[in-house]
């Protein structure tokens, strides 16, 4: 059984490659975990001193390991891989329409006028979202996590090396549409935008307070549609800082382009800010 | 749902450590700020650690309380869920403890 979502081999985590030319090349990463567990390892071993002899002929042995050291070993790897290339990457999560691809597309066209930007696309199926992105403009790169509920940093990390991004740009990863598993996984990002639309209801920070603590930049989306729903702004507002009180919110709307520049100011500051860059 | 991959991360984890050794029992440190179910990883143990040098092995999970410091006040809180208040008024509290998720020991036969 696949360590991410639990599936079984043959549903496991497909990336396929849809930019032109290498259109429906899709190719199976097996999560590899069925690695031989090398026992000539003797790290396993190095806490010798939390043996206890219990009576019952066991013994305890300490081992004080972090459960997501695996992941966040890759997410680290994945870190350093786009800072050598100078690659910002941005981590954008919410939940299944809230507006996450419509944002990438207006994003791809707007902001990659200025600087080379590509995309991850986290689904569970179908390439549909990689297409709009790259009928957008961009190349890009779709993972299907079959029955996954979240990107890891492996999938990332395998995702990375085929997008291949150029030096000194932006990669976008677009996580499965969750508002809760995608918020404990280190994917190697520099920064995890949060994207969510007025239509979801003013609740959904305090309902979801894992995903909004984790986020760097919050971005409320659909504000067009304000005069249309109940939504009350200064609950949200006062939600989400209960919940992080440093964190950022930008109002916009992906559809129309209001407040857009806000949002690609703060990506080109970050891009710019990165000191690698000319 | 993430509790299966986590748990799965769990029975990995340990099987790398301890090679071949029939696992009897496993303690788990969880945070209550970690956003994991014990309840949910003590559903999908069971499973998951059916077939491996894992199966039959009693899960013990421990919950661990969040702690912080209040930014505004200095004052040193305890709590259980991530929308933290301090009687001062200030949610601006620097999470300093509650965000464990870690396998502590193992007990092997």
């Amino acid at each position: 059984m696949c360590t991410t979502c639990g599936c079984g081999d043959e549903a496991g985590t497909r990336i396929t490659d849809v930019s032109e030319g290498a259109q429906g090349h899709s190719h199976d990463h097996p999560h590899g975990h069925d690695h031989p567990h090398d026992r000539e390892h003797a790290q396993g071993h190095a806490h010798a001193n939390g043996h206890s002899h219990e009576p019952k002929q066991t013994r305890t042995v300490l081992l004080e390991q972090q459960v997501l050291a695996k992941n966040d070993g890759l997410a680290t790897h994945n870190r350093a891989w786009l800072a050598e290339r100078e690659v910002l990457a941005v981590n954008l999560m919410s939940s299944p329409g809230a507006g996450k691809t419509t944002l990438l597309e207006r994003t791809v066209r707007e902001l990659g006028r200025n600087v080379p930007v590509s995309v991850i696309e986290g689904d569970q199926e179908t390439l549909f979202d990689a297409e709009r992105i790259r009928a957008a403009g961009s190349r890009v790169v779709q993972i299907n996590t079959g029955q996954g509920c979240h990107l890891d940093a492996e999938m990332v990390g395998n995702a990375l090396r085929t997008l291949n991004p150029p030096n000194a740009s932006v990669v976008f990863i677009e996580n499965v549409g969750n508002l809760v598993c995608p918020a404990l996984f280190d994917l190697g990002e520099d920064n995890k935008v949060v994207i969510m639309s007025v239509t979801e209801g003013a609740d959904k920070p305090l309902k979801y307070p894992h995903m909004f603590r984790a986020a760097d930049l919050v971005l409320l989306n659909k504000i067009d549609l304000l005069p249309y729903v109940d939504f009350s702004m200064e609950r949200f507002l006062g939600d989400v800082a209960k919940v992080n009180p440093k964190v950022e919110v930008l109002q916009l709307s992906a559809t129309k382009g209001d407040g857009m520049q806000a949002w690609y100011d703060r990506l080109t500051s970050r891009v710019t800010a990165t000191p690698f860059l000319p | 749902m993430h509790e299966l991959s986590v748990t799965q991360s769990v029975v990995d984890a340990v099987i790398d450590k301890m090679g071949d050794a029939k696992v009897t029992s496993v303690l788990l440190e969880i945070g209550k700020l970690s956003g994991i179910e014990p309840d949910s990883v003590r559903f999908c143990f069971e499973i998951v650690a059916g077939g491996t040098t894992l199966e039959g092995a009693k899960l013990e999970i421990v919950e661990l309380p969040g702690e912080g410091t209040c930014r505004t006040c200095g004052e040193m809180l305890e709590f259980d869920d991530r929308i933290v208040l301090c009687s001062c008024g200030s949610a601006d509290v620097e999470v300093l403890a509650g965000t464990e998720l870690r396998i502590r020991s193992v007990e092997v036969a």
